[in-house]
C-alpha cells in the first residue's frame, strides 16, 4: 500500500516529464523507419547476447573428420547461410559475431563519450588558455581522416581486436568535444547556471548537474549514429587484416576470408556483409528517428496536431 | 578587397601549427607509443640486429624525445621518409609511384559525388515529402550504414561476374604520353581515346563504390540548405518582383551552395580514407593497395609515410576549402 502511494506521488510530481516520455513514445512509433530501426538495433543487441548460446554449431571448432564434406557447402535448411572451408557453420560464426560487434561499439564508445563529454565540459565551462589547449589538441585529431589514424594507431598497437578498439577510441571522441563545448558555450549563460553560480556551489556539481543533462541531447543523437559507424570501422579495419585475427568470427574478417572462394561460393561474402550493413542502418535508422523524437518543437507540433485531431 | 587579404594571411598563419600538430601525432604514433621502434622499422621480429643498431643511429632513437621530434621534422621537410623495409626502396618514393592513383580514384568519385548527390539534393528539397524525397532519403542512410568493402564485391559481382559489362579489377592501359599520373586526364591530353576508354571503364566501379556513402550526405546537406534558402525573404522578394523561376534559382543555389563547399573538404577525406578500402576490393594500384600489403608485411614506415601523407593532402585540401569559401562569401571574412 505505501508503495503504491510512493509511486502515485512520483506520478504527481513528475506528470509533466511522464507526458514528455509518452508524447516522445508517439513521435517514435509513429514512422516505419523508426520503427525498423528500432526493431533492427534491438535485435542485434539481444543476439549479441544469446548469439552464442542459441547457436547451432560451435562457430570456431573444426570437425576434421566431416571437414571435407562439409566443406564450401551452399545455404540449406541444415546450414541456413551455407559452410565455411572448414565445414563450420556460416549461420552460427555470423551469430556469434554479433556479440564481438556489440562489444567493439560498447567498449569504443564507452571510453570516447565519456572522455569526450568531460574534456568538452572543461573547455566549455573554463574557457581561457584550458579551453585554447583542449581544442588545439582536438583540431590535430580531426585533421586526420579518421580511418587513416585509426590504422595507424592499430598497426602501432600490434594487430588485435583490442588494439583495434583502443585505436578506434582514440580518433573517436574529437567529435564529441566539439558537440558538447557548444552546448556548454550556450547554456552556460543561462539564468539558472548565473543562480547556481551565485549560490556558491562548486563547479563539477555545476558542470554535471546542471550544465549536463540540458547538453545531453545531440550528444545522444550522434551517440545512436556512431553505433553504426563504430561497427562499420572496426569491420573495415579487420577487413584489411588489423583487428580481429582468424579464428574469431568477426564480420569483417569473414568477408575477407571468404573473398578467396568468390563468386562461386557467394555465400561465404554475402552474409556477413549484409549483417553489418543491417545493423549499422537500424542504428542510422534508429539516430535519424531520435533526432527529431528529441527535438521538443517536433513534439509540440505532434502535441498540437493530436489535439486537433480530438 | 582589403579583408580578403587579411583573412587570407590569418589563415595561412594558422597553417604552421596545424602542420606541427600533424607531424607531432604521426611522429608520437612512430617513435614513442611502439615498445621498440627501431626494431618496428627494421621490420619487426625477423629484424637483424646490426639493422636495429644503424636505425637507431640513422634515427637518433637513444636521444630523448624533444630531440627526436626536431630530426624527425628535419627528415620529413628534406624527404627522407625511412626506407621500407620490404621494397628496400625509400617510402617517399613509393609514395610518389602509388599517389597519383589514388588521387585519380578520389578525384573521380569527388565528381560523381557533386554529380549525383547535389541534383538529388536539389529535387528532394524541391519535391518535399513526396516519394523522391524519401527514395533519397533512403539513398542517403543505406549509403552510411554500408561497409564499402561489401559493396564492392556485390558491384563486381553484378556488373563483371554476372554481365560481363565492366572489368573487376586494376587499372586500365597508361596513356601514351603520362604528364600527372592522372591516366584519365593525361590520355584526354594526349588525344590517346583507346586509353581514355579502357580507364574509363576501369574506374567506374571503384568510383562509384567509394562515392556510393558520399553522394547521400550531399544530397542531404544540399537539400537542407537548399530548403533554407527556399523559406528566405530575399527569395519572396525577387518572386514578388517576378523574376523568372531559372533567376529565383540562381539566387536560391549562389546561396544554398555556401554550406555544401564547406563539406567538400571533409568529404576529400573521406575518401582517401575509404579509397585505401575501395582500392584492396578492386586491386587498384594506389596508396591503399600499398597501404594494405605493408600491414600484412609488417612494413612500418610504408604505414607511416601513408598516414603522414593523407594527414598531409587533407588538411591542404581544407586549407583550400576555406579560402575558397571565404571568396565566396564576404560574411567569412570579417
Amino acid at each position: 500500500m505505501r508503495l503504491l502511494h510512493i509511486l502515485h506521488n512520483w506520478r504527481k510530481r513528475n506528470r509533466a516529464r511522464l507526458r514528455e516520455y509518452k508524447l516522445m513514445f508517439t513521435a517514435l512509433t509513429r514512422s516505419p523507419t523508426a520503427i525498423a530501426g528500432l526493431v533492427l538495433s534491438m535485435s542485434f543487441i539481444i543476439l549479441g547476447i544469446v548469439g552464442p548460446y542459441i547457436a547451432p554449431y560451435n562457430p570456431i571448432e573444426i570437425d576434421f573428420e566431416k571437414m571435407h564434406e562439409l566443406r564450401l557447402q551452399p545455404p540449406s535448411w541444415e546450414h541456413p547461410f551455407g559452410t565455411d572451408e572448414f565445414g563450420r557453420d556460416l549461420f552460427s560464426r555470423v551469430l556469434c559475431g554479433a556479440r564481438i560487434s556489440l562489444m567493439v561499439a560498447i567498449v569504443v564508445l564507452s571510453i570516447a563519450i565519456p572522455l569526450g563529454i568531460v574534456l568538452g565540459l572543461i573547455a566549455g565551462y573554463f574557457g581561457g588558455v584550458v579551453d585554447e589547449v583542449i581544442m588545439r589538441v582536438t583540431d590535430v585529431f580531426l585533421s586526420f581522416p579518421g580511418l587513416i589514424l585509426a590504422i595507424a594507431f592499430s598497426a602501432a598497437f600490434g594487430a588485435s581486436i583490442w588494439s583495434a578498439m583502443a585505436a578506434i577510441a582514440l580518433v573517436w571522441w574529437p567529435p564529441y568535444v566539439r558537440v558538447v563545448r557548444g552546448q556548454v558555450l550556450q547554456i552556460k549563460e543561462s539564468l539558472f547556471v548565473e543562480a547556481a553560480k551565485a549560490l556558491g556551489l562548486n563547479p563539477l556539481k555545476i558542470m554535471f548537474r546542471h550544465i549536463l543533462p540540458n547538453a545531453l541531447t545531440p550528444v545522444i543523437v550522434l551517440a545512436t549514429l556512431d553505433f553504426g559507424s563504430v561497427i562499420l570501422v572496426a569491420a573495415a579495419l579487420s577487413f584489411i587484416g588489423l583487428g580481429a585475427q582468424p579464428p574469431t568470427p568477426e564480420w569483417g574478417r569473414l568477408v575477407a576470408d571468404g573473398r578467396a572462394y568468390f563468386p562461386e561460393k557467394w555465400w561465404y561474402v554475402f552474409f556477413p556483409g549484409l549483417a553489418i550493413f543491417l545493423t549499422a542502418l537500424g542504428w542510422n535508422l534508429l539516430g535519424d528517428a531520435l533526432r527529431d523524437v528529441l527535438d521538443p518543437r517536433y513534439r509540440r507540433r505532434l502535441e498540437f496536431k493530436e489535439r486537433r485531431g480530438r | 578587397m582589403g579583408e580578403l587579404k587579411y583573412y587570407l594571411i590569418r589563415r595561412l598563419l594558422t597553417f604552421i601549427p596545424t602542420i606541427i600538430g600533424v607531424t607531432l601525432l604521426t611522429f608520437l604514433i612512430a617513435r614513442v607509443i611502439p615498445a621498440n621502434p627501431a626494431v618496428l622499422w627494421a621490420g619487426g621480429i625477423k629484424a637483424k640486429p646490426e639493422v636495429v643498431q644503424l636505425l637507431i643511429k640513422k634515427y637518433h632513437l637513444d636521444k630523448p624525445p624533444h630531440i627526436q621530434y626536431f630530426y624527425y621534422l628535419k627528415d620529413i621537410f628534406t624527404g627522407h621518409w625511412g626506407i621500407s623495409p620490404v621494397t628496400h626502396r625509400p617510402v617517399i618514393a613509393d609514395i610518389a609511384t602509388y599517389f597519383p592513383a589514388t588521387a585519380e580514384l578520389a578525384l573521380f568519385s569527388l565528381f560523381v559525388t557533386i554529380f549525383i548527390g547535389i541534383p538529388l539534393g536539389v529535387i528532394s528539397a524541391l519535391k518535399k515529402d513526396t516519394w523522391i524525397d524519401h527514395v533519397v532519403r533512403i539513398i542517403a542512410i543505406s549509403g552510411a550504414s554500408m561497409p564499402v568493402f561489401w559493396l564492392g564485391i556485390i558491384l563486381q559481382w553484378i556488373f563483371y561476374y554476372s554481365l560481363g559489362l565492366l572489368p573487376a579489377t586494376g587499372r586500365g592501359i597508361p596513356p601514351r604520353i603520362t604528364y600527372t599520373g592522372l591516366y584519365l586526364l593525361d590520355s584526354l591530353l594526349c588525344g590517346d581515346f583507346e586509353a581514355f576508354r579502357s580507364n574509363l571503364q576501369h574506374i567506374i566501379l571503384p568510383g562509384f563504390t567509394l562515392a556510393y556513402p558520399c553522394i547521400g550526405l550531399v544530397a542531404r546537406i544540399t537539400r537542407s540548405s537548399v530548403l533554407d534558402v527556399l523559406s528566405a525573404d530575399f527569395i519572396d522578394y525577387a518572386r514578388i518582383r517576378g523574376l523568372k523561376p531559372s533567376f529565383v534559382f540562381r539566387h536560391v543555389f549562389r546561396n544554398a551552395s555556401i554550406p555544401i563547399i564547406t563539406i567538400l573538404g571533409l568529404l576529400f577525406g573521406s575518401l582517401l580514407c575509404g579509397a585505401v578500402i575501395t582500392e584492396t576490393v578492386f586491386s587498384w594500384p594506389g596508396l591503399g593497395t600499398y597501404t594494405v600489403a605493408a600491414i600484412s608485411n609488417i612494413d612500418y614506415p610504408a604505414i607511416m609515410g601513408v598516414t603522414l601523407i593523407i594527414g598531409l593532402v587533407y588538411v591542404t585540401v581544407n586549407l583550400i576549402v576555406d579560402i575558397l569559401y571565404a571568396i565566396i562569401d564576404p560574411r567569412i571574412r570579417l
